[in-house]
């Protein structure tokens, strides 16, 4: 046990898969350490599901090794079948039969003994506050509940692994804090755990160590402060009262900053570094000044990961609902 | 736990769970059974005095029995074209289980759900004049036979299902196969109206044997050699198309 524990939890090297002319992953390296949250960040179609479906044996890469919990999860996907928990955006439970008989059917798959397997259930259900509901058919249940459901459910057989398929894409946001802290508490309990997310808050908010993947490709990895200050310097932001002010404020934010101004996509906002500090926030606001253009708001930050992601790939994380099943 | 052991408790899960769903829902057995009735009460009533004059049932059942089974393969492939869009597949292919568990627990419940429904088709038979002439021990074993011949022509259609995905195509390339094997055979008619070169098709291909083996063994005590003709087909049709569709299950 103790040779093994010195061994990363997810060990993955240049995994390719390609879909007919797609390269899903192109050649995607990761290393999970035990016991930590990983966050695999990135916006749709990036590659995460993939990279979860090959982790978890759901498909075989085309090339690449992958190491799962010290086994070859190529050569060997039973043997890693056993030590990992798998839940994600798709809440895959079964409509028709109760919550406590989907966690029990999954327990009883890991031939786990019927007593212990009773036992695991109503913890589990006690835990993720479903007890009330337990014995009601899981379509009568919110998003919410379904979602505990499933991420309860891929906890009966204890996995020393667990992977969250965008755990909260689509929640509410008081649920969503819900499922953080289940996260949270599950980590504080030992198993690692792999997230993958399109939302930064989310990455800034659990992981210990973040991989950005954009298009099948790793862009960048780190913890969320290393990650920040990749970019460094500052960053101005200034709001305009609408579209054709702030278009017209662009090339005057270049002018005064020499440095390329992003437009968010709301069109009214705009971003863009500072190395000079307090000093190149007051050049942008006189020289707005002077071209009669009022910003609504302005002000002066650090990096935040999403402007990490915007400079990385130069595009915001989020466009859309859901991950196509890719 | 031997791995034989283990696959039998999987199946085992997997059976428990799909039972449940016509336990749950009872429409869907509803559903299950009102076409075949339907069937039966129209071509016995519509065709049935033009074809056979009064004893139109006796001939009719056995063969709607078998077309019953061969839509029933088709809800079987529905039913896993769903699990795969819902998502529970996925789960259940990242537990460590037998792989084919998932597919044959469907099949083997909804062929627990085609006895019944062979049962409520005997029974309503019995009041438009059909009747077990062939004694009660031959009649269920014609009645497991043909189960296990809608088990077996399941497996094609799991493999259609598996490699089209969407539920809703799934039933309309089913038909494409259901249709032609169970009119052009001898479901409804005798085969000798037919012209030569549909005669040729009809006679050798197996949902015409798996029907005349029905009809020996609940009516007409005639023609058992149809049964190892039927025997032969399942045997092929198991060898292709069970590794083909696992292979389907473990890439898609």
């Amino acid at each position: 046990m103790s040779q093994k524990s010195t061994k990363p939890a997810i060990d993955a090297r240049n995994i390719k898969k390609y879909y007919k002319n797609v390269h899903a992953l192109d050649g995607v390296s990761i290393m999970v350490k035990k016991g930590k949250i990983f966050g695999l960040l990135g916006p749709n179609g990036a590659g995460k599901t993939t990279l979860v479906k090959a982790m978890t044996t759901l498909l075989k890469p085309d090339s690449g090794s992958l190491n799962i919990g010290g086994m070859d999860a190529i050569s060997h996907p039973g043997d890693v079948r056993k030590i990992i928990g798998l839940a994600g955006q798709y809440a895959s439970v079964d409509e028709v039969m109760t919550g406590r008989e989907n966690i029990e059917m999954v327990g009883r798959l890991y031939h786990i003994n019927a007593e212990t397997v009773k036992k695991r259930t109503e913890d589990i259900l006690k835990r993720f506050e479903l007890t009330e509901a337990a014995d009601r058919p899981v379509k009568t249940y919110s998003g919410g509940m379904r979602r505990r459901l499933d991420l309860g459910a891929s906890l009966v057989g204890e996995p020393e692994i667990l992977f969250l398929d965008e755990p909260t894409t689509g929640l509410d946001p008081r649920t969503r804090l819900e499922l953080w802290k289940l996260i949270r508490q599950l980590n504080d309990d030992g198993v690692t755990i792999l997230l993958t997310t399109q939302y930064l808050d989310e990455a800034d908010e659990l992981a210990d160590y973040i991989a950005l993947i954009d298009q099948g490709k790793l862009i960048t990895e780190g913890t969320a402060d290393e990650l920040k200050s990749k970019l460094g310097d500052d960053v101005i932001e200034i709001t305009l009262t609408n579209a054709k002010d702030a278009k017209a404020a662009l090339p005057i934010v270049e002018k005064s900053t020499h440095h390329e101004p992003l437009l968010k996509p709301n069109g009214k906002k705009i971003t863009v570094k500072s190395t000079e500090g307090t000093k190149g926030l007051s050049h942008v606001i006189k020289h707005l000044d002077d071209a009669g253009i009022k910003p609504s708001e302005v002000s002066l930050h650090r990096p935040t990961l999403d402007d990490v992601f915007l400079e990385l790939t130069g595009k915001p994380t989020s466009e859309g609902e859901g991950e196509p099943n890719a | 736990m031997s791995q034989m052991h283990s696959a039998l408790i999987d199946i085992w899960i997997m059976t428990k769970r799909n039972v449940l769903r016509y336990r749950r829902i009872p429409t869907l057995m509803v559903f299950s059974s009102i076409q075949p009735i339907m069937f039966l009460l129209l071509f016995n009533f519509v065709f049935g005095g033009a074809i056979a004059g009064d004893s139109y049932a006796l001939f009719l059942i056995p063969g709607l029995m078998a077309q019953t089974m061969l839509f029933g393969g088709t809800q079987t492939s529905v039913g896993l074209a769903e699990d795969m869009k819902s998502g529970i597949i996925d789960r259940f292919k990242s537990l460590p289980i037998n792989n084919a568990s998932p597919i044959l627990g469907r099949a083997i419940a909804d062929g627990i759900r085609n006895i019944f429904v062979a049962i409520i088709m005997v029974s309503i038979g019995y009041l438009i004049g059909f009747e077990l002439l062939n004694g009660v021990l031959p009649a269920i074993a014609g009645v497991l036979l043909i189960t296990l011949f809608g088990f077996v022509f399941s497996w094609i259609m799991i493999l259609v299902g598996l490699a089209v995905k969407d539920p809703e195509s799934v039933n309309t390339a089913s038909f494409l196969l259901v249709f032609p094997l169970s009119f052009a055979s001898n479901v409804f008619v005798p085969i000798a109206s037919m012209p030569g070169w549909l005669q040729a098709f009809v006679n050798n291909q197996p949902v015409t044997h798996a029907v005349t083996a029905t009809r020996a063994l609940l009516v007409t005590g005639e023609g058992y050699d149809s049964i190892w003709k039927l025997a032969i087909w399942m045997v092929i049709i198991l060898a292709i198309f069970v590794p083909l569709s696992i292979r389907q299950y473990k890439k898609s």
